[in-house]
């Protein structure tokens, strides 16, 4: 119990000070980094909890994707960052109170919820049912249940891979495209000419 | 003995992270977008937590689906952005409302 205590608290810790870091560090591609930790670590909190599929899932998806396209848009992008960072100074102090209140706000009902809610009666951390891994729980309300929620998801993420094409494609005009229908249908009429030159005359254009 | 409070003290304090860089990067418009992940990774954290202290693995479906969305806003988001970026040669939100629908 104690080791989970301490797992817990060590990446509870490097998750939140990688996500302040994402938001205040000065260099963009510092933040994607710290980014990837941040999910690292919380990705860490869900196998503590028992939620392996859903960690796996974290890291595959938010690392494996997700933070490399931030990656390689910010270092696509030429942009002088240092002139974005203008207003930080500003806005910090309303940022902090605010940051304050909602921080205070939400443990409070966190709590009020933890402790007299639904899941003050129940015992002790389960995710998966009882002999079967948590992979295969999942499995089977999300592949019955939920089915065409799933459905639903990867028709989502179609249109996001469709939108993201139409918006960033771009045709430059001037460039030479291969024309496959033109090619096929090019035969030794169209393509060849018979050219009667006189003798002594020559070709001329 | 870390408990279902721990891990929603940690959600919140996390969410309150992502709102506090998007109003301290209001110019930069990756650190904003790099915000909304942390604040969807704060309301898994959530799903995930009362999921597995409730017992039942529905939260966990959800925490997928999130996933799934946070994906694609993601990647829209991006795609939306280097568009801007070829328009305008910068990426500075302020600008953002010549783009009007």
């Amino acid at each position: 119990m104690a080791l989970a205590t301490i797992a817990f608290y060590l990446m509870a810790t490097v998750t939140v000070l990688a996500a302040l870091a994402v938001v205040t560090a000065r260099n963009p591609v510092h933040s994607v980094l710290f980014l990837i930790t941040s999910f690292f670590s919380a990705a860490g909190l869900f196998v503590l909890m028992g939620a392996e599929f859903l960690a796996m899932l974290l890291v595959v998806v938010y690392v494996g994707a997700v933070a490399v396209l931030f990656l390689f848009v910010v270092m696509m992008l030429d942009v002088d960052f240092k002139s974005l960072r203008q207003g930080f100074a500003q806005y910090l102090p309303v940022g902090l109170i605010i940051a304050g209140i909602l921080t205070v706000e939400m443990i409070v009902v966190s709590t009020a919820v933890a402790t007299q809610g639904a899941a003050s009666k129940v015992t002790g951390p389960q995710a998966s049912a009882p002999d079967v891994s948590n992979a295969e729980t999942i499995g089977r309300v999300l592949y019955t249940d939920y089915a065409y929620f799933f459905q639903a998801a990867g028709l989502v993420l179609l249109v996001a891979m469709i939108g993201a094409i139409v918006l960033t494609l771009r045709h430059k005009p001037g460039v030479k495209r291969q024309n496959i229908a033109a090619q096929t249908l090019r035969g030794p009429k169209s393509g060849m000419t018979i050219v009667d030159i006189k003798p002594g005359a020559g070709e001329g254009e | 003995m870390i408990g279902l409070t721990h891990y929603l003290t940690l959600a919140a304090i996390l969410f309150t992270i992502g709102v506090f860089g998007i109003f301290v990067n209001r110019k930069n418009i990756i650190v904003i977008l790099m915000s909304i992940e942390l604040i969807l990774l704060a309301v898994n954290i959530n799903l995930v937590a009362f999921s597995v202290f409730l017992h039942d693995v529905v939260g966990q479906i959800f925490a997928m689906f999130v996933l799934t969305v946070a994906a694609a806003e993601a990647a829209v988001g991006l795609a939306i952005l280097v568009t801007f970026f070829r328009n305008r040669g910068d990426i500075a939100v302020d600008d953002a409302s010549v783009m009007k629908g």
